[in-house]
């Protein structure tokens, strides 16, 4: 099936089954390969990318159901500089193996623009992905300072 | 060519390659007392042969340094500290230095893998003695070249400098095509005058990291590749029987199906359409029966079941066991699973009676070896380029599916990408084995007069392919699951420790902190336990216990650091809140921690964790901060919640969520200090994992009055 989807500005063209989700489509056909594979149902947000600026799980994701739409993933969020949630992820030295990386930052850029500057709680009740290497901690302290770089800009 | 020289150097130069310096042998010591020492002291030997070598750099035509590293990075940020000890004794700035893996085809080979937190302890020195022999040569260079004397001559960030003149480093290189070493050996800084080495510095994957580059197995790619689902077994015990591929062939973007002795794979032009048409597969299995249980596993890895190896034995301890008057408990720990966030992935192609394989492994060699023997391609063919690891914790030891692919590269003729599917990280990987601990003790006048530790396990070094399998016969006891069941309390008059070997009818074997982890938290909870029967402040109780050597003088630095920071029995807690400690030395470094834990809705809640470490000489001491707050993290999640089940021949969960880890909620704040005895690297990776699990038990133990004695903690309800 041939659809039309904008990914991060750009309108792309991908002739795939329907059912096919978002994320092979991302990183098999579009070789966008920042959006990681690492559970397939939608359980971990390793895939995590934005559907028309809200977070979805793009393995548990349609590609069908993004015709038409805007897809932004790590590699279009900063729009081609780091965005405040990278700055504030360099800054606080965050990733380790980085593999569930992208992911969490999706999901950071996505909650700061619904709740701009999040308590503790907010984190906890919203970032539900999943890291093996423990990076949490430091996530946390990048979240607050992400925060704080959006609203100084 | 490499070409020897006197000293174990080994030259190489060429077009475009520069001047490229390595080192080669360096040692070998018998088979029994490596693995003994490797598990207990921590320090590895390389072994490695006279003709290749092992580290291996080149300055390059824009003056920077390729550093070819033999160790993979996988998180624990070794490529960041290679590159410091690097540039500290080579006089370049850490952003001329560019780390690499470094594949077979054409770097050296790490004799061993990249595990057990000794890639810095096992490298330092040799490491820092050629970065400093290249910069010797590079400066006795300079004083034919510029006509100045040596002792006029420095090295400062990649230039050699003297009287007003300079020439870097590629200039050098550019005019020179017979090189010489140095007469005497180089003289090593000392650690006072370092200037690279012991900085907080960015680790050097940190932006390509942010921006999500490509940099994993997963993401491998070759031009007109082709992907694999693989079949592998649904359940422990299942053989495969007749497979109808009809259907599966038909599906859409199905290129073929392979059939192999070993297994099945649908080869598709994509990823789904693989996927897809492998559930239209039809496969008869045969079955065991009965299919495997946990009760079967409960009942075989049990104290007195399987073969007994005495570990260690001081005085002795003669009916400590029996003696209603003495202090007895038991612990467990359940079967757990890496859950690494990168699913296994490689990319394969296979052309000419060459390959080229791409893909994250711990194992380089071995990987290389097992490819060799199962496909008969001879190993200089075979290139393993290493990708960075989306985690390793042990996980990537264990690499079949690299001959899988390489197999199906040269059926097809095409290049192959294998990923292993979540659920079959759970089933068809290996898991942490389960363990059942027996403590007893007497005390005499506040003094713990004899104890014993006995240890169950599942296997762990044994059957994995680092060790030789003579090896239970040499040895015995499997070290990766005695690994810190000794005493640290060597100040006992009477002590044994006994390992009960537990063959499980399925792969259990390494994880972070294997053996560590488990025995820590029986030995650290039971001797709480005997502190308290004793009448005694935990911390006094255990230093009383530690002999005052150089070792166990490092153990009772970071317990009396701890209680510093923490506060531990001074400062007054708010009303419900309550701090457990801990310590462990692993890999030759003691950590201490102390954790402040209250309960929330009846649960355990972990508010704090102070962390206090001595890992010696250290190279970054922010790598070693997130080594830290990851092993605390991990370990918390494995002591919290993580459990695994077989049920009908399944792991049981065999997903993320269901198999529940630790979240951002879940984590506590976390302070590490860091104390450096001694002026040599030791490991980090590991050995915070050993205090935390016993610090939160006994936190919960003086908070509520319940000893937890099995994991996961998830288990205690409390009102």
């Amino acid at each position: 099936m041939l659809l039309k989807f904008d990914l991060n500005g750009k309108t792309q063209s991908v002739d795939v089954p329907e059912d096919m989700p978002l994320l092979w489509v991302l990183r098999d056909t579009l070789q966008q390969k920042g959006t990681k594979f690492g559970c397939g149902k939608g359980l971990c947000g390793a895939c995590t990318v934005h559907l028309d600026g809200n977070a979805i799980r793009s393995c548990s994701v349609p590609v069908s159901q993004v015709q038409n739409k805007q897809i932004t993933t790590i590699e279009g969020l900063g729009k081609g500089q780091l965005h405040a949630v990278q700055q504030a992820w360099i800054e606080e030295g965050v990733p380790q193996c980085g593999y569930c990386q992208p992911g969490f930052m999706m999901a950071t850029a996505e909650l700061l623009q619904r709740i701009p500057n999040p308590t503790d709680t907010d984190i906890d009740d919203n970032i539900t992905n999943i890291c093996r290497c423990g990076t949490y901690y430091r996530m946390r302290k990048a979240i607050h300072k992400a925060a704080q770089l959006n609203q100084k800009s | 060519m490499w070409k020897a020289t006197r000293r174990n150097f080994l030259i190489k130069t060429g077009a475009g390659l520069g001047l490229a310096l390595g080192l080669g042998w360096i040692g070998k010591k018998a088979i029994r007392g490596f693995f003994v020492e490797q598990a207990d002291k921590g320090t590895l030997v390389q072994f490695s042969t006279d003709t290749e070598p092992q580290y291996w750099f080149e300055v390059q035509k824009d003056n920077t340094i390729l550093f070819h590293s033999p160790k993979i990075e996988m998180g624990q940020g070794v490529f960041s500290a290679l590159a410091q000890i690097v540039a500290e004794e080579l006089e370049v700035s850490i952003n001329q230095i560019k780390v690499v893996h470094s594949a077979t085809s054409h770097g050296p080979i790490d004799p061993n893998t990249t595990g057990g937190s000794d890639s810095i302890s096992s490298t330092f020195s040799q490491l820092s003695m050629l970065a400093a022999s290249m910069r010797e040569m590079l400066r006795e260079r300079a004083v034919t070249l510029l006509g100045i004397s040596l002792s006029n001559l420095s090295a400062q960030n990649g230039y050699v400098i003297g009287q007003g003149k300079k020439l870097s480093y590629a200039q050098i290189v550019a005019q020179t095509s017979e090189w010489s070493l140095p007469d005497t050996e180089p003289t090593l800084k000392k650690p006072e005058k370092y200037q690279v080495i012991g900085k907080a510095l960015p680790r050097v994957d940190l932006v390509a990291k942010v921006k999500a580059e490509p940099i994993f197995g997963i993401d491998a790619t070759f031009p007109g590749m082709v992907y694999a689902a693989v079949v592998r077994s649904p359940y422990f015990g299942a053989v495969r029987g007749v497979v109808n591929a009809q259907e599966a062939s038909k599906s859409l973007g199905v290129i073929r199906v392979v059939e192999q002795p070993e297994f099945v794979a649908v080869l598709a032009k994509s990823r789904y359409e693989a996927l897809m048409a492998k559930e239209k597969l039809q496969i008869a299995w045969t079955s065991p029966t009965p299919l495997l249980q946990q009760k079967e596993v409960n009942d075989t890895v049990q104290i007195g079941k399987g073969d007994l190896t005495v570990v260690q034995e001081n005085g002795d301890v003669t009916g400590l066991e029996d003696n209603e008057g003495n202090i007895k408990l038991e612990f467990h720990t359940p079967l757990g699973a890496h859950a690494q966030m990168e699913p296994n992935g490689v990319a394969a192609y296979y052309k000419d009676g060459k390959v080229v394989v791409k893909m994250s492994t711990q194992s380089v060699k071995n990987t290389r070896n097992e490819i060799a023997e199962a496909t008969g391609i001879r190993a200089e063919d075979i290139d393993i380029q290493p990708t960075f690891m989306g985690g390793g914790f042990g996980r990537r030891l264990y690499t079949p599916h690299a001959y899988e692919a390489v197999v199906l590269s040269q059926e097809i003729g095409l290049p192959v990408h294998v990923l292993f599917e979540r659920e079959q990280e759970f089933q068809n990987g290996y898991l942490r084995p389960p363990t059942h601990h027996k403590l007893s003790a007497k005390l005499n006048n506040g003094k713990i007069e004899a104890i014993e530790h006995q240890i169950a396990s599942g296997d762990v070094a044994f059957g994995s392919s680092l060790v030789p399998s003579f090896a239970p016969t040499v040895l015995g006891a499997d070290f990766g699951a005695w690994r810190g069941g000794l005493f640290h309390y060597e100040n006992i008059a009477n002590s044994s420790v006994k390992y009960w070997r537990c063959q499980l009818p399925f792969f259990t074997s390494w994880w972070r902190g294997l053996g560590l982890m488990a025995n820590s938290f029986a030995i650290e909870s039971f001797v709480d336990e005997l502190a308290k029967k004793a009448k005694q402040d935990p911390i006094s109780f255990r230093i009383a216990h530690i002999k005052p050597d150089e070792r166990g003088q490092r153990l009772i630095g970071v317990l009396k650091e701890v209680q510093k920071i923490s506060g531990f029995g001074q400062k007054v807690l708010p009303e419900g809140h309550a701090m457990g400690v801990a310590c462990a030395t692993d890999v030759n470094t003691p950590v201490a921690q102390v954790a402040e834990v209250k309960l929330e809705n009846g649960a355990i809640k972990v508010l704090k964790v102070y962390c206090v470490i001595d890992p010696g000489l250290v190279i970054n001491p922010d790598g070693v901060k997130a080594q830290c707050e990851g092993a605390i993290s991990m370990g918390l999640s494995a002591s919290m919640f993580e459990e695994l089940n077989i049920e009908d021949g399944k792991v049981t969960p065999n997903q993320y969520l269901q198999y529940q880890m630790a979240q951002i909620r879940d984590i506590p704040d976390i302070e590490v200090s860091i104390l450096s005895t001694g002026d040599a690297p030791r490991g980090v990776g590991e050995p915070p994992m050993g205090p935390i699990a016993p610090a939160i038990a006994n936190a919960v133990a003086t908070l509520t009055g319940t000893r937890m004695t099995k994991m996961p903690f998830k288990q205690y309800q409390f009102t």
